[in-house]
């Protein structure tokens, strides 16, 4: 199981801060998302532009390619706009 | 001296520099970003990743400490919502000499623009609107790599 976090534009697309899901062995950030966006309606809205997602695992900014074996938290958002 | 906060209150720069001066160092430099009045904009809010935004301003301040002398650097920045004319993000950084704090506070905010997990909305009477990132950002902090 991996705890998955939402902010911003992809929080209030898919309606919930958060969700535990199980990931498969060998699950890469992409390929985890591809399965989400097949699972429901909402979650392929949040993720159509796949160019505007951005990601962290544990708290570290990661690409798209980043394997989540021995992750627990996956963070996916849209650019950061600080400053 | 690293200083590094998250924080929704509005915060006193006058203050900030001040804690800077006392540790004795030739030159400050520092920045204030503000809400500012965009067409029709009213207010912004800002949201962040609580977990990381700390971590990863205090990894931008220590990799600043690590390209110039900067005996003293702070980072504030603020989260929810802001009216037009209030400060968001307050950065300075304190070396010996001018070129190296004018350079290290550039770095710090082109840098937290990019890699800070901030987001800001903007609110136009009632209507709210994700702000889009810019490419512009990206060039200015890529100077930096």
């Amino acid at each position: 199981m991996i705890q998955i976090v939402y902010f911003a534009r992809v929080r209030e697309a898919i309606g919930v801060d958060g969700e535990q899901v199980e990931v498969e062995a060998g699950s890469s950030i992409a390929t985890l998302i591809d399965r989400l966006a097949q699972e429901s309606d909402r979650h392929s809205a949040a993720f159509q532009d796949r160019s505007k997602l951005r990601f962290a695992v544990d708290q570290k900014m990661v690409g798209a390619d980043t394997l989540l074996d021995n992750a627990k938290e996956l963070a996916i958002f849209p650019p950061v706009t600080g400053g | 001296m690293i200083d590094v906060r998250i924080q929704a209150e509005r915060f006193d720069s006058a203050a900030l520099l001040a804690a800077l001066e006392a540790d004795g160092v030739g030159a400050i430099a520092s920045f204030t970003g503000l809400v500012r009045s965009d067409v029709g904009v009213t207010a912004i809010e800002l949201e962040h990743y609580p977990a990381m935004t700390q971590a990863s301003l205090q990894a931008l301040a220590t990799e600043a400490q690590s390209r110039w002398n900067l005996p003293g650097a702070i980072i504030v920045h603020r989260v929810g919502k802001m009216m037009v004319g209030e400060p968001i993000v307050f950065v300075a950084a304190a070396s010996p000499h001018r070129a190296e704090a004018l350079a290290a506070c550039a770095f710090l905010i082109d840098r937290l623009k990019t890699d800070a997990p901030f987001w800001k909305k903007e609110y136009r009477g009632e209507s709210a609107a994700w702000v889009e990132a810019k490419a512009s950002d990206n060039a200015r902090a890529a100077n930096w790599d």
